[in-house]
């Protein structure tokens, strides 16, 4: 008996897990780009939970202070809090400790970008629309939840940035109407800068918020298989089977290969490129400040909002709405509750409660569409004002300058980019161009039964003119026998 | 195809394509051991960090790649159909469920008393739920008048970051210091801009007046009043303070009223006087709660 028959049997005859493996193993995937960015942030989690292993072995979460005696000779002498210097440690005295740091940092920056991404793409294409509503809200708590181990990550160094960040996060708990004062009291432990904020984001950070995290992350991926992943219309295609290469081998072939790759990049970055270098920044000190002063990019937005708002604190009867209630309760709190919200408010206007798992393209959908881009030009631009010291000094305008152009394109913007995008995609849809290559003559048609089929563009198709021997095809129509009607 | 052919054309020769493509997953899992070495030699070495994030990225980047051409060249890629199932287990499944859940859970679950029992199970569990949450309140005191006080009191000594008094003749012209009440230098609340702006200048109220010394001494509360980042810049030209986090901008001869960004109220003014010995002391504490807005600010 060879090494396999002999596990098989060992495992079946104990677990029965033949039959399952074997279903499992031949679950088809259908295969499109798109498809791999969520792969990619599930990767990134991978680095990430490997080099931040790694991290805690010599990270102290402790606000106490120290003479600093390690090899970074500028800070030697001075009073620093043991969290800060087992950062400086690890960076400098521990081997392929800055290569380990440097990479979780980068990797964490890339999770957040590729969640962000994925969700563009599950938006813009209807993804989310029965029966997967529950995924796409397991999908945005995700990215909460990555936001948030984002933060609590960035503030452990206990350098002067991010002491600031904190500062600032501390700000915004305050802000909460009634209940602000008890819960920063409670969350930090007393009035800021209290000590024991230090350990208790690092049990948020290594302990708290990766058990929901990989609780969810397992959750949104048991979803998937069960429902089976949705695809774009194709030849054979339809709303009843799913066409594409199957898990064993060719699909996790691909996923190695794309997990190695995505490694590559990070650990490059990790080592090429410096990030976070809190020893230039120094140890936090409630009196000192660096300037400029920028989170991560994925809290850009919401720094940006809190530069891009106006002085709005309301007073009544000796009580306040602080001016900060605005741009980082309301919000981020409309935002992400419109996007947790949105299978459902979608499902208001379009009454479509059909199931789907054939995809939109954009132009499909082209109010969803203007929506969803309305909404990331509204991102774009307090991201944009999360720099707008930076810009300022690049662009040699001032400040408030910056700040004035981009209130308004924040007010305006939206309605022009929204009714612009919406009217492309009507275009789109009616000329059935693809946006992005040159005219071949040929026009993709979505067939009654959900397929697609190409057609000439031009009634009288002669190839003249065009040099392209594509027109000269005859149109190849898709047979979608197996097809649902379109919903109603 | 089925698995039986599948296996018998596992046997057949390779074609030059696929011997071409060998070679080339053999060229780079190669480099992937030679990165791998090195990555052994530098380690020992001392570790570099620039070093061993190329080796492994190369290391890893070739690996995929070897993978990835395995994936394309040498399986018997093939696009398959595979059905959907319903979901649903239809109206008979949930009704089978429903009667799981309840009507085989005994007569308790079904009778009509059951809503009574039902209610107080709920009171039960919201009491011992509130019971639970306690231990919550132990992580932090009432935040009671930690928010409206600082360390700053009448007769306290104006010290600098050093911890040393500072004299009243000892700030040049439209000079600026970072000071703490005496024995609290550091102390996050208390921080306080004490800033020399020429005689007969300043617009304030007499009484805030009558708290700058000779006029010129004139000192605020550090902590921005939008999200409590100290405002570090003094622009003299202006003499204006910016906060580098979200550029509100104060007019420190107008009682430092915002006049740029989002913070909406001053920073709160420190009363100073001089003590016999020529040092500045402070004359109170600041006219108004430090820092960031809260709930409760006004009650003050």
């Amino acid at each position: 008996m060879s090494v396999t028959e002999k596990t098989v049997k060992y495992l079946d005859e104990r677990l029965g897990a033949a039959s399952t493996a074997r279903t499992l193993l031949r679950k088809v995937f259908p295969d499109h780009w798109s498809f791999l960015l969520g792969e990619i942030a599930l990767f990134c989690l991978v680095v990430l939970i490997f080099t931040g292993v790694f991290l805690t072995f010599f990270y102290t979460p402790d606000a106490r202070t120290l003479t600093y005696a390690g090899a970074y000779e500028p800070l030697r002498g001075e009073r620093i809090s043991a969290a800060y210097e087992s950062t400086l440690r690890l960076s400098f005295e521990v081997r392929a400790g800055l290569i380990m740091r440097q990479t979780h940092h980068w990797a964490a920056l890339v999770f957040v970008a590729a969640i962000v991404v994925h969700l563009c793409r599950v938006f813009f294409t209807g993804a989310f629309r029965r029966p997967r509503e529950l995924n796409w809200v397991i999908g945005v708590v995700l990215l909460l939840l990555a936001m948030g181990e984002g933060l609590t990550g960035y503030s452990l160094p206990d350098d002067l940035l991010s002491g600031i960040g904190l500062r600032i996060v501390n700000a915004v708990v305050l802000a909460i109407p009634v209940v602000g004062t008890w819960i920063a009291s409670l969350f930090f432990g007393g009035e800021f800068p209290a000590p024991d904020i230090i350990s208790r984001l690092f049990v948020f950070h290594v302990m708290l918020l990766p058990a929901l995290l990989l609780g969810l992350v397992g959750l949104h991926l048991a979803i998937l298989v069960l429902q089976k992943h949705t695809q774009f219309p194709g030849p054979g295609r339809t709303e009843r089977n799913v066409v594409g290469k199957r898990l064993w081998p060719e699909q996790t072939f691909k996923s190695v290969g794309l997990l190695l790759f995505v490694t590559a990049v990070l650990a490059g970055l990790g080592g090429l490129a410096q990030i976070n270098p809190v020893w230039q920044y120094g140890p936090y000190e409630p009196f000192n400040v660096t300037s400029p002063a920028q989170p991560d990019w994925y809290i850009g937005f919401l720094d940006g909002a809190l530069r891009l708002a106006g002085p709005w604190r309301i007073k009544l009867f000796g009580y306040e709405i602080s001016e900060l209630f605005w741009p980082a309760i309301v919000v981020p709190g409309i935002a992400f509750g419109v996007l947790t919200l949105w299978p459902w408010v979608e499902r208001r206007f379009t009454k479509d409660r059909a199931e789907h798992h054939l995809l939109d393209r954009p132009r499909d959908a082209p109010l969803r569409t203007a929506i969803g881009a309305a909404g990331l030009w509204m991102f774009f631009v307090m991201f944009l004002e999360g720099g707008n010291d930076i810009f300022g000094v690049l662009l040699d305008v001032s400040v408030e300058s910056i700040t004035r152009i981009l209130q308004v394109a924040f007010v305006v913007g939206p309605v022009v980019v929204g009714a612009a995008t919406y009217f492309i995609c009507r275009s789109l849809k009616t000329s059935q161009l693809h946006p992005a290559r040159p005219n071949a003559g040929l026009a993709l048609r979505r067939t009654a039964t959900g397929g697609y089929e190409t057609a000439p563009l031009d009634p009288t198709p002669a190839g003249a003119g065009h040099g392209d021997g594509d027109t000269a095809r005859p149109a190849a129509t898709v047979p979608a026998a197996e097809g649902r009607p379109p919903a109603p | 195809m089925d698995d039986g052919q599948r296996r018998a054309r596992a046997g057949d020769e390779l074609t030059g394509e696929q011997r071409r493509v060998e070679r080339r997953i053999a060229v780079a899992l190669t480099i992937t051991a030679l990165c791998g070495i090195a990555l052994f030699v530098v380690y020992f070495l001392g570790g570099q960090t620039q070093v061993e994030g190329a080796l492994f990225a190369i290391a890893l980047a070739s690996l995929g790649w070897a993978v990835v051409l395995w994936a394309e060249k040498l399986l018997d890629a093939r696009e398959v159909s595979e059905d959907r199932h319903e979901l649903t287990s239809g109206p008979s499944g949930r009704q089978a469920l429903e009667a799981a859940l309840l009507e085989e859970a005994g007569p308790v679950l079904r009778s009509p008393r059951r809503s009574f029992l039902v209610k107080l199970l709920a009171g039960a569990g919201g009491a011992l739920g509130l019971a639970l949450f306690l231990p919550v309140l132990s992580l932090g005191p009432s935040p009671g008048r930690s928010l409206f006080e600082t360390g700053w009191r009448k007769g306290k000594k104006v010290v600098d970051e050093e911890g040393k008094p500072v004299a009243f003749d000892e700030l040049p012209d439209d000079g600026y210091m970072t000071v703490f009440p005496e024995g609290e230098v550091g102390r996050s609340d208390s921080q306080a801009l004490l800033i020399k702006v020429p005689r007969g200048s300043l617009q304030l109220p007499a009484d805030r007046l009558a708290a700058v010394p000779g006029g010129t001494h004139v000192a605020y509360s550090k902590i921005c009043t939008h999200a409590g980042c100290p405002v570090g810049l003094y622009r003299t030209a202006t003499r204006s303070l910016l906060c580098p986090c979200h550029q509100s901008q104060f007019d420190v001869l107008n009682g430092c009223k915002p006049y740029f960004g989002p913070a909406a109220e001053p920073l709160p003014q420190l009363p100073l006087s001089v003590d016999r010995e020529g040092n500045l002391i402070a004359d109170g504490d600041f006219y108004a709660p430090v820092g960031p807005s809260f709930w409760n600010r006004g009650k003050s």
